[in-house]
């Protein structure tokens, strides 16, 4: 029977990104247990690449913001299928989180004033996220990071958990393995808080790490949670396209914000020409009123280029389809072009973008205050994920709970830039605290050890079989979902991702890893498929079943929006019988004050 | 397409030695893209770390033809390709296995430098009111992603493993960050002159060369601490207070 180490803890969190250190913060402070888990080291999360900033209505920049303009944002940009009552949570507590991580010790660019200076994002109506220049995430992580070390919390930094436990219904701990030597690790919890990130690693270009390969959806969709919101796959529309080797990798949509145009290659702002409807009376019809909502013109509408990224994204992918592009597929980004209205544009752009400056000039030898960028889109984020309380952040499965990118509810059918960090901050604490709450009035449950050892042995067949190599499955499962589910879906080819699914599942138990358990990334990516393989199918029939086209989600063979299927959130679970089961579920009736604040912002 | 060869350190704490491997290249690829092709194509087992491949997150750090960089922010063409490239794991540090070196010396070490402090709040909403020339004077060291290459190269670390005695320049930098926090008021001169052992660093400067992030390590942040610690101890009439004080 093979070994493994114990740890007992009242809460368990999985992930110390920006959801799970503030979890593990606030679980602690309410005097439990509390231990972490990590895939890679401290402070490399994901959340450490956050760029843009982190939205919150503290209307330091514009007095006119409150937390139902924030709200009504929100619920716009999510086209009406975000949980009204998450949307409303993190509306109005997403300031205190911001000042309480100034307490600890992050620091913020400034107003004249010294209070925390707000910038503007697509979406968003005013100017409303704190920042910190272009490396807003680096500052939260670090800031968390380096309060949760003072707190008495244990973290097991680069191991995995694989499987979580159940005893009588209810969470008992999770099941993993550390990677230096490939010991497994048995850890008894009374709570566990999923806070594992996204899914990014289920297509080929993406703006996302190894790690996001969707485990904490797997790991709840196995433990018998529902999900929800999946077909909702975010596409940034700015990435990287050139040299290939760093196709993907991000280019934050502060660039926008700070005056960078969309341009085709016959050198026209395209993003004018498709404004949606809904968006016209909030969107400027010229560039000279783009460029001054830029610069901090209050009577100024946002430039097109500003709209959701989901729109943006699509009016990229027709320009490219149509023949408009750039020469490696993508379109042009142009900030320098501003330097014919600003003096010293290239050392005000060095100084609001950074580290765009660096990545560009590093990477793929371009003067970003001389030339303009090739960007386009690149998957980097997911909306849906687990089914929460919005309140708790309980998922269906008693003392399992969710936060963060891996929890839905809060984006709906699109997520606004800044509207993450906040969420994780939000909805972090909130899930820490009520663990805490449910490790206290619950006992500790029994872990059952037999099959704690059929997990491991599972986990250690691909040392014992001949076959082929795991990386090359990955390669093949990312090029299926990048081909056929992708940022324009239709029936057909999300059929034919269906069945290359099945084959690459059947693949996928066939692979083989060479050498032993120390750091052996063969067999981390090995065992890391089987969740991708289950994320994939997922995003796959919950898009399937959408019948139509809303927010991130567009169908070539619906590409309207169908009134009742968005009333509707899609859930997907797993039945009795082990088998995938994916419904609709009417969305939970919002408030009349609610609804009045929607319908007064429209 | 062109080749060219990588010359990888394989091995753990018992042993190891380089191997060849040679593979395609394309326009313009980092040394994390070769390290990818050669662990997708040829070592499917070999270990490396990455995270971001935006030298954002500081994981990927190595000695790339002995010089200590970040793999995914060098690329080829910065490189002779007509000699092999050699890739090494980080010195300073136990060796896990082939590029993964033992770095939770350095998560050991920072809990023992003492935390942020603020001053009480400005306003009665209990925020504060920083000017941003404040801000900005701090940033640099803020701007780390703890890559520990500036550990790898220190003297002190890597060839006197004074690891008990010394906190190493990512330590100065973040203690500096903190003594420097336009809110923070706790004192930090005590512990930075015994226990960290700051009076070990001579200022050869090699950790600023090679800091990726451009931060200035030892002029901006360990010489200004030095000054402190030197203000409080050894300055003539403080001494005599503290004499006398007793
Ligand atoms: C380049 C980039 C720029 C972005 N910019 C912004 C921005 O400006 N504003 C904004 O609001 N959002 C932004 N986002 C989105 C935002 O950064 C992420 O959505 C957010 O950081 C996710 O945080 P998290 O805490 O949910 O997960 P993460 O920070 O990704 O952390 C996940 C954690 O879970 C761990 N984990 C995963 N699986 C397992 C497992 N099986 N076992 C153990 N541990 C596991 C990982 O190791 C990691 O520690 C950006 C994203 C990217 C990629
Ligand atoms: S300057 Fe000081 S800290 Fe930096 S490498 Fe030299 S001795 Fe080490
Ligand atoms: S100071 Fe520079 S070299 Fe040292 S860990 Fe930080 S980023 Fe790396
Ligand atoms: S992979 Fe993040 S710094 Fe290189």
């Amino acid at each position: 029977m093979p070994e493994y180490q114990t740890h007992d803890y009242d809460v368990l969190v999985i992930g110390a990104g920006g959801a799970g250190l503030r979890a593990a913060i606030e679980a602690s402070a309410n005097g439990v247990r509390v231990g972490v888990v990590t895939k890679s080291l401290l402070g490399k999360a994901h959340t450490v690449m956050a760029e843009g900033g982190i939205a919150a209505v503290m209307a330091n920049v514009d007095e006119r913001d409150n937390w139902k303009v924030h709200f009504a944002d929100t619920m716009r940009g999510g086209q009406y299928l975000n949980n009204w009552r998450m949307a409303e949570l993190h509306a109005k507590e997403a300031p205190d989180r911001v000042r309480e991580l100034e307490a600890w010790g992050a620091l913020f660019d400034r107003t004249q004033d010294g209070r925390i200076l707000q910038r503007n994002f697509g979406g968003h109506r005013y100017p409303r996220l704190a920042h910190v220049g272009d490396r807003t995430g680096l500052e939260m992580i670090r800031t968390l990071q380096d309060h949760g070390i003072h707190r008495g919390i244990e973290v097991h930094m680069e191991s995995t958990v694989l499987s979580l436990l159940k005893d009588d219904g209810r969470i008992s701990g999770a099941f993993g393995y550390e990677r230096e030597r490939g010991r497994f690790l048995l850890f008894r919890a009374r709570a566990v808080v999923l806070a594992t990130g996204g899914i990014g690693r289920a297509y080929k270009i993406t703006s996302n790490s190894w790690e996001y390969t969707g485990d904490g959806h797997a790991l709840a969709y196995d433990a018998g949670a529902s999900l929800m919101d999946m077909e909702f796959v975010q596409f940034h529309p700015t990435g990287m396209v050139w040299p290939p080797s760093v196709r993907g990798i991000l280019v934050t949509e502060g660039v926008r914000g700070e005056g960078g145009v969309l341009k085709n290659n016959q050198g026209r702002r395209f993003m004018f020409d498709d404004i949606p409807e809904n968006y016209r009376s909030q969107t400027a019809d010229n560039e000279d009123e783009g460029w001054r909502y830029t610069q901090g013109d209050r009577n100024a509408r946002r430039p097109p280029e500003l709209l959701t990224r989901d729109h943006v994204a699509r009016c990229i992918v027709r320009e490219v389809r149509e023949g408009r592009g750039s020469a490696h597929d993508g379109v042009f980004l142009d900030i320098a072009w501003i330097k014919d209205r600003i003096p010293n544009s290239a050392a005000h752009i060095k100084r609001k973008l950074p580290s765009m400056y660096h990545q560009f000039k590093q990477l793929a030898d371009i003067d970003i205050t001389e030339e303009p960028m090739e960007v386009g889109p690149t998957t980097h984020y997911m909306m849906g994920g687990v089914r929460v309380d919005p309140d708790t952040q309980m998922s269906d499965v008693p003392g399992l709970f969710a936060a963060g990118e891996c929890a839905a509810g809060l984006h709906g059918a699109n997520r606004l830039g800044g509207n993450s960090l906040s969420d994780l901050l939000v909805f972090g604490k909130r899930a820490g605290e009520y663990a805490a709450e449910f490790a206290k009035e619950n006992g500790t449950p029994a872990v059952d050890s037999d099959e704690i050892s059929a997990k491991a042995q599972q986990a250690l067949a691909p040392f014992e079989r001949t076959g082929e190599n795991p990386y090359q499955v990955q390669h093949d499962l990312q090029e299926t979902m990048q081909k056929l589910v992708g940022i324009v879906r239709s029936e057909e080819e999300m059929q034919q991702a269906l069945i290359t699914l099945r084959e690459l599942e059947h693949r996928a138990t066939k692979v083989a890893v060479p050498g032993n358990r120390e750091y052996n990334s063969a067999w981390h990516t090995a065992l890391d498929l089987r969740n991708l393989l289950t994320v994939s199918q997922i995003i796959t029939r919950a898009a399937i079943l959408r019948k139509e086209s809303r927010g991130a989600h567009f169908r070539e063979d619906y590409p309207w929006k169908d009134d009742a299927t968005g009333r509707c959130n899609i859930l997907v679970r797993r039945n009795a019988a082990g088998e995938m089961q994916v419904m609709q579920e009417p969305l939970p009736e919002l408030p009349s004050e609610l609804k009045q604040i929607i319908e007064d912002m429209k | 397409m062109p080749s060219a060869t990588f010359r990888i350190w394989r091995g753990n704490g018992d042993g190891g030695d380089f191997r060849d491997y040679t593979i395609d290249v394309s326009p313009g690829m980092v040394v994390l893209d070769a390290v990818h092709r050669i662990q997708a194509e040829q070592a499917n087992d070999l270990a490396v770390r990455w995270n971001c491949k935006a030298g954002k997150c500081g994981s990927c750090s190595a000695e790339i033809n002995g010089n200590p960089r970040l793999m995914c922010m060098t690329r080829l063409s910065s490189l002779p390709l007509e000699a092999p490239v050699t890739i090494e794991p980080m010195k300073a540090f136990p060796l896990i296995k082939d590029l993964v070196t033992d770095v939770s010396w350095n998560y050991r070490v920072k809990p023992n430098i003492k935390p942020f402090k603020p001053r009480p709040p400005d306003a009665a909403d209990g925020t504060w009111r920083i000017a941003e020339s404040d801000v900005d004077r701090v940033q640099e060291f803020r701007k780390c992603i703890e890559c520990y290459l500036c550990q790898d190269v220190c003297h002190v670390l890597r060839e006197h493993n004074l690891h008990n005695q010394f906190v190493g320049p990512r330590f100065l930098v973040y203690a500096a960050a903190l003594e420097m926090h336009p809110l923070d008021i706790e004192n930090r001169a005590p512990e930075l002159r015994r226990e960290h052992g700051i009076g070990f660093c001579n200022i050869t400067k090699c950790c600023t060369k090679v800091c990726p992030e451009g931060i200035t390590i030892t002029d901006n942040a360990i010489i200004p601490l030095k000054e402190r610690v030197v203000d409080q101890y050894f300055d003539p009439l403080r001494k005599l207070f503290r004499i006398f004080g007793k």
